[in-house]
């Protein structure tokens, strides 16, 4: 008992430790509720190009000696402005324009990280996150844009909601689509930047998408989804840093792995959508058609 | 020429359409479309695949913008009258897997009218439950929408009309997939609304459903091609217009059977 107590408590000894907690529950919670959305909606491969694209602003903000978060505000939400106003405007499938435009601000960074000389500790972080390098004026940084980003999804719940059902007839019934649909872009695109530091670009994607996608497979409402998915999120992101500290693993590989293995348990076991629940549905037919054939 | 076959012309409109021309990438959808609909009938729109149905709903929704010609509901623009007209999509537009129960959707239906910023009241909730019980499936409400039958997916597209406070009920291809019950159920449904002075705009490619139960036919080949009662409409010159090569027209005693090539 009191190893386990140990278990929990030693690292908060730690302030590192203590700002890493609140680093990654913020993360977390915010990730879950736009990740609702995101999976409801089909829109992974964004989350996933939105955070790429944050690495030209972040690079371009490193060269310039400027905020970094703001580097990444910049890009990841002109990106996701840019996917909008492209796919609208020159009619091109949404994952070509989101394809082009993700490669090429990924791209942009590169090259300007290339011409620098000493950048590769600090941006290597960002690439596969460091939660313990996260200071408390990130950690305010992150919490007002998650609470900007959670307050305006909370405010637009019913519209949004609306046209992620179905954005036709929501237009029909005289909901402003196109300006929420370009909102709730630009919210992915700063949920991406909050989880930057925390997880790190290449694994942003599974901070939107795995949690809501657990709670998907286990409830049937929207707002369950995400609150449901904000629970699995924090659970993986606790367990998965006091992981880390113990086993001197990477901390955002680790949160990650921690949600992927709770979704496989969902996607096992869950009583309706589950692997099992279906193959004994099947199991049932395939015996009431044998009782019934003579 | 469109065959233009009214006896009448009605004293207001539910929709007025003139000369209205429509389409995409500079391909035409719809050309010089004009009809006039009476309130309180239940009209079919009847044309093969490809033939502007669906084109047609989406401009008098004001969804597609007309390249020329008038779209008036009610007298008045759509945007002026939007609350007043409910539109259901094709159920295999619509995804069934979304996290939503039927209560949930037909609430959507209020969400034009209670605006940005404001949660749904008591009202609201009374109003979806009415819309409900009015095409039985009161039951329902809790139900997972993934976990509905076709005909009782498309009462729930037109609750959220209803919930709506629709006048004018825009239906695209709602008898797709149904069978010979459920379409007869679903009919009388559509009778019991025009009992209530409701407008019906039902797209659909089974002609022998506008034949039998429908006020009026509007047959569209891009062009319209016959308006009017069915009877009128659905002869065999007329039908060979419409659907030159999608149509198999057998004359048998005092009739023309009417059936399709392949699965229309």
């Amino acid at each position: 008992m009191a190893d386990v107590w140990a278990w929990f408590a030693d690292p908060l000894e730690f302030e590192f430790m203590r700002r890493a907690l609140l680093a990654v529950a913020l993360v977390g919670i915010v990730s879950a509720v736009v990740g609702a959305f995101v999976v409801v909606r089909g829109m992974a491969f964004i989350g996933d190009a939105l955070a790429h694209s944050s690495f030209a602003g972040v690079a371009a903000a490193f060269a310039l000696g400027a905020s970094i978060y703001l580097g990444a505000i910049v890009a990841a939400v002109a990106t996701a402005l840019g996917i909008a106003y492209i796919s609208q405007r020159a009619r091109l499938r949404f994952d070509t324009a989101i394809g082009v435009l993700f490669a090429g601000a990924f791209a942009l960074g590169i090259v300007i990280v290339s011409r620098q000389d000493n950048y590769t500790v600090d941006l290597f972080s960002f690439m596969f996150g460091n939660v313990l390098g996260v200071s408390w004026n990130d950690l305010a940084l992150m919490a007002a844009i998650g609470a900007l980003v959670v307050g305006l999804i909370a405010v637009f719940y019913k519209e949004l909601l609306f046209i992620a059902y179905d954005s036709t007839v929501a237009t029909a019934a005289g909901i402003p689509t196109r300006p929420l649909e370009y909102g709730l872009l630009a919210l992915i695109a700063l949920s991406t930047v909050v989880a930057l530091q925390a997880v790190g670009i290449v694994l942003v994607i599974a901070m939107l998408v795995t949690p809501a996608a657990t709670a998907g497979l286990l409830v049937r409402r929207l707002h369950h989804v995400i609150f449901l998915g904000v629970a699995v999120a924090l659970v993986s992101a606790v367990v998965g840093l006091y992981v880390s500290y113990h086993a001197s693993v990477a901390s955002g590989a680790s949160i990650v792995l921690v949600a992927t293995a709770l979704f496989a348990v969902a996607l096992l076991l869950a009583p309706r959508r589950g692997v099992v629940a279906r193959w004994r549905v099947d199991r049932a037919r395939r015996n009431d058609l044998a009782k019934a054939l003579p | 020429m469109a065959t233009d076959v009214r006896t009448q012309a009605p004293a207001t409109s539910a929709v007025a359409v003139s000369d209205l021309w429509a389409g995409y990438d500079g391909e035409p959808a719809l050309e010089g479309v004009s009809f006039e609909l009476p309130q309180g009938s239940l009209v079919g729109l009847a044309g093969p695949n490809g033939s502007g149905k669906s084109t047609l709903l989406k401009a008098v929704l004001g969804l597609v913008r007309p390249w020329r010609g008038r779209i008036e509901l009610f007298g008045d623009r759509i945007d002026a009258v939007r609350q007043r007209v409910g539109y259901a999509p094709q159920a295999e537009l619509v995804d069934w897997d979304f996290p939503a129960t039927v209560g949930d959707v037909v609430m959507m239906g209020r969400y034009g009218r209670i605006g940005l910023l404001r949660r749904p009241r008591a009202a609201d909730r009374e109003a979806v439950g009415r819309a409900l019980a009015q095409v039985g499936l009161e039951s329902l409400a809790e139900r997972q929408i993934g976990e509905l039958s076709g005909g009782q997916q498309r009462r729930m597209l037109i609750a959220r009309g209803l919930a709506q406070e629709a006048d004018l009920l825009l239906l695209d291809e709602p008898m797709v997939g149904l069978d010979a019950t459920t379409q007869h159920a679903l009919l009388a449904l559509f009778e019991a609304l025009r009992g209530q002075g409701k407008t019906l705009l039902v797209a659909t490619h089974d002609l022998s459903c506008v034949a039998a139960c429908f006020d009026l036919a509007l047959l569209l080949n891009r062009r319209l091609v016959a308006f009017g009662a069915p009877g009128e409409v659905f002869k065999p010159e007329i039908l060979n217009e419409a659907f030159a090569e999608h149509l198999l027209l057998i004359p048998t005693e005092g009739g023309v059977f009417v059936g399709h090539h392949g699965h229309g």
